[in-house]
């Protein structure tokens, strides 16, 4: 199933929760934040939130910045 | 002591973490400064270097994390960016940072305010980036900013408080604390502002990028802390007449010949 992740094309597994693609991505949940379709998902729905076909997905963390 | 919403704060020194070459560099540098404050921006994971996370280095010391909206270019954006950083962070602190024209990345003082007005009602403790201009800074502080922070000169430019005029007209007015944001280029100028009776500064570039951040963020340090006693010692007036430092009375009245 395709994906548009961080504003990319990405193909991944079909009924894959956002905590399984977080893993598949080598992220630790805890940080990062997640959008999905311009929602926030609390970091507790992580693994029954599940991503569908042509989903936009946010994955947001803290850098440095003024 | 500083008390912004009802967090004290014995540094009057806020730094930002962007641009340091290192992570350590820039926990070094936060150490060397004092400093209880800490910007940091919100950016897409990096997907190809999934363990890049700042806050690990952050994590020694407990510091207040004041997240930016930098990129926002309206407040629907900056909106959008806060609620990220609450969840992000857990905490409401607030920088907002509305700026449109990446050019001159001044602030939008209608979004600004407009964001402001939201994110007060969302629960959000918002310190707005703001251009220098007094009327702006008592309405966003009636629309609940718990601090306002004009801008020294434009991000980044190391220029100094080229608007210190209406910094000060600001901090005659201001109930809420003023921090003087942006444009900071050396301790001189953090001195500055903080004698024109700032709260605090905030400083990212300039230790950033010098030579021996962790050196500068100290001299920042010690600058920020002259100008702050300097300020409630008292400075006096200028004045365009001379006015001999050393006593009149008693001067020798014989004549200087040996000088002929």
């Amino acid at each position: 199933m395709n994906i548009t992740l961080n504003g990319n094309n990405k193909s991944i597994q079909e009924i894959s929760s956002v905590l399984d693609l977080l893993k598949s991505l080598e992220l630790t949940p805890e940080t990062v934040v997640v959008e999905l379709n311009t929602t926030i998902i609390q970091p507790d729905s992580y693994d029954t939130t599940n991503i569908a076909e042509d989903d936009w997905v946010e994955i947001i963390r803290f850098v440095g910045g003024g | 002591m500083l008390c912004i919403a009802g967090t004290e704060f014995s540094s009057r020194l806020f730094l930002g973490t962007g641009k340091f070459s290192s992570s350590t560099v820039m926990a070094q540098a936060i150490e060397a400064s004092a400093c209880q404050m800490v910007t940091v921006a919100l950016r897409r994971v990096d997907l190809d270097n999934p363990d890049d996370d700042i806050m690990k280095a952050l994590s020694q010391r407990e510091y207040t994390f004041l997240p930016n909206t930098s990129g926002a270019r309206d407040a629907n954006e900056a909106i959008r960016l806060a609620h990220l950083a609450r969840a992000a962070s857990g905490s409401s602190w607030l920088k907002l940072e509305v700026t449109p024209d990446p050019r001159t990345l001044l602030p939008d003082p209608v979004e600004t305010l407009r964001a402001t007005e939201k994110l007060v009602k969302d629960g959000f403790i918002v310190l707005p980036y703001m251009n220098a201009d007094p009327i702006l800074a008592l309405k966003l502080q009636d629309a609940g900013a718990a601090a306002v922070m004009p801008l020294g000169s434009p991000i980044g430019t190391n220029q100094g408080v080229l608007t210190d005029f209406q910094v000060k007209i600001i901090i005659e007015q201001a109930r809420v604390p003023v921090v003087v944001d942006a444009g900071i280029g050396a301790p001189s100028h953090a001195a500055y502002a903080m004698e024109l009776g700032a709260d605090a500064v905030l400083v990212n570039t300039a230790i950033s990028i010098a030579g021996d951040p962790v050196a500068m963020a100290a001299a920042f340090a010690k600058a920020v802390e002259a100008g702050r006693t300097a300020y409630v010692a008292g400075i006096g007036q200028r004045s365009k007449q001379a006015s001999a430092s050393s006593p009149e009375d008693g001067k020798l009245s014989s004549d200087l010949r040996f000088l002929a």
